[in-house]
């Protein structure tokens, strides 16, 4: 038979194959020090700090929180509005649309009825919420699943209508019965399209969660945010902010971890 | 009885208020244990034959019967490799060999080990653990044509399995897939667009010509088993290859 390609070990040291990460990194950090120096430096000679606040402001005003539990309460209602909200959309939106989306002419009935409200900016929702659901911790989670449900939803069902005829032609050929096709092509396939949905959802989980406590709270980050500037506290508004893009990266890190196994075939070049 | 008994078949694709017409009217019997070989140019219906003989599509006219029976959908006893690379893109080469097993709902380590032996018969050694975009075209044929036989089925449909391969290789599979056939009685139709291989191959040639119709049935009377090297310096393959030539043009 044929001789197949062969492997060689490739002898690539650690600076071959991290140098471009390393460097990436390395650039990261001097831009993050020098943009923190040139903040901390020109903040109290050329810019007010009441406005623009200062990166030992901020410090300090973290410091603080942390002392009397304040950033730790406040920290962890938020994020618990942001992980129930994004978990109640995505999970209603993957299985309403895997339910839905296979069948194609339900699908097409309903489609300029789910972009109508999928356009509906998602903030005008916030004082009907308040109406329904009160002021307290359900209005914000729901406010965080809507805004997930869409896009989770939306993405899923495009995932779902890209697979490939003929491989489902494929499981046909093998034997496969309705079942087989459901489990081992649609539902692989498409799991691209969800992930998608599930990376592009996170920030709009915490910007729902967020708004619902900006309109109407009296705890989480989006009310100190608010009560922090109706005090004119521009130390304590741009730690909230600090906060808040910390936990975004955490979320972040977390899908970018869910979809690393699918990536090595994702690009379908043939 | 006859492997396949295709009568008065046509096929017929809407397009708009005109239907474009693959196949009228053909007429063709398969044999049990036949090596036939389809020829034709592209664009004439070999592949929409072949689907038809699979049972993806159905005809829009006439009726196709497999081993005496109608045909009414796809089945396991028929092993289809279809020109187009359907190796599912999130399994690696083991697991797709693996599949048509693992959809019969055989044990892990049974199937697993048929399809590791498949995979050395078809040169892919080494590569068990790689995903499709990884390979070369030519390899995913080979790993294609594995997971066909990991079905174990008695009757092959083959579109154009080594086109894309080069000349070398795909002598090296001639010589591969003559010695699988030889003896096995399994029946095969093999579809190409090359003159050579079908007189290499087969036990009989049609051509379908550019209407959608048969335009030749011709036995090949070279003595078996070929070596796919020697063959082709034989007087009457070149006789053979000359009036298919004819025929095609
Ligand atoms: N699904 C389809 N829809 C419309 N036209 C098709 C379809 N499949 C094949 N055809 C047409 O039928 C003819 C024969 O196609 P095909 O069987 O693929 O040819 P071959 O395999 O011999 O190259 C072509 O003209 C092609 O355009
Ligand atoms: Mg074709």
């Amino acid at each position: 038979m044929s001789t197949g390609p062969v492997r060689e070990r490739s002898g690539r040291g650690f600076r071959a194959r991290h140098g471009r990460t390393a460097t990436v990194w390395a650039w990261r950090a001097i831009l993050l020090v020098a943009f923190l120096v040139a903040w901390q430096v020109l903040s109290g000679r050329v810019l007010d700090p009441q406005y623009v606040s200062s990166p030992d402001g901020i410090v300090t005003r973290l410091g603080d929180w942390l002392a009397d539990g304040t950033l730790a309460t406040n920290t962890w209602i938020t994020v618990q509005e942001i992980v129930l909200g994004f978990l109640l959309g995505a999970g209603a939106a993957a299985l309403i649309a895997y339910v839905i989306a296979p069948l194609r002419i339900v699908w097409d009935v309903l489609d300029p009825l789910v972009m109508a409200l999928y356009s509906i900016p998602k903030v005008a929702l916030a004082p009907l919420f308040i109406v329904w659901f009160g002021i307290g911790t359900s209005m914000k989670v729901l406010l965080a699943a809507v805004t997930v449900f869409f896009l989770v939803f939306l993405n899923t069902a495009a995932g779902i209508h890209d697979v490939d005829p003929a491989l489902v032609d494929a499981v046909r050929l093998m034997g496969g019965r309705r079942r087989d096709i459901a489990l081992k092509v649609i539902l692989p396939a498409s799991l691209t399209g969800l992930l998608t949905g599930l990376r592009v959802a996170i920030p709009y989980a915490l910007i729902g969660a967020v708004i619902g406590e900006l309109v109407a709270s009296n705890r989480g980050l989006g009310y100190l945010i608010s009560d922090s500037s109706a005090t004119f506290d521009t130390d304590g508004v741009f730690a909230t902010l600090v906060v808040l893009s910390l936990v975004a990266a955490a979320l972040n890190a977390l899908v970018t971890l869910l979809g690393r196994r699918a990536n090595r075939w994702k690009p379908l070049t043939t | 009885m006859t492997a396949f008994e295709v009568r008065g078949v046509a096929k017929r694709f809407p397009k708009g208020a005109d239907d474009i017409v693959a196949l009228r009217d053909v007429d063709l019997t398969v044999e049990p244990g036949e090596f036939l070989v389809l020829l034709g140019r592209s664009g004439c219906g070999k592949s929409t034959l072949l689907n038809l003989l699979a049972g993806l599509t159905r005809p829009s006219g006439g009726s196709i019967r497999h081993r005496g029976r109608p045909v009414t959908g796809p089945r396991t006893e028929v092993g289809y490799l279809t020109q187009q690379d359907t190796l599912m893109p999130w399994r690696d080469v083991t697991r797709n060999v693996e599949m048509p097993r693992e959809l019969r709902g055989e044990g892990r380590r049974e199937r697993r080990a048929a399809a590791l032996a498949l995979i050395e018969r078809v040169g892919l050694r080494g590569f068990e653990k790689h995903y499709p975009r990884e390979l070369s075209g030519g390899m995913r044929r080979r790993a294609s044509l594995a997971r066909m036989l990991a079905g174990d089925p008695e009757t092959l449909l083959l579109d154009e399995p080594f086109g894309a391969l080069d000349a070398q290789l795909r002598t090296e599979l001639q010589g591969e897939l003559l010695r699988l056939w030889q003896g096995s009685g399994r029946t095969v139709v093999f579809v190409t667009h090359d003159i050579q291989e079908a007189v290499t191959l087969a036990d009989r040639v049609v051509v379908l010509g550019p209407l959608g119709r048969i335009v030749l049935d011709l036995p090949i009377d070279l003595p078996r088993p070929r070596d796919p090297e020697d063959v082709r310096v034989d007087a009457r393959f070149v006789e053979l290859h000359r009036r298919l030539a004819e025929a095609l043009r």
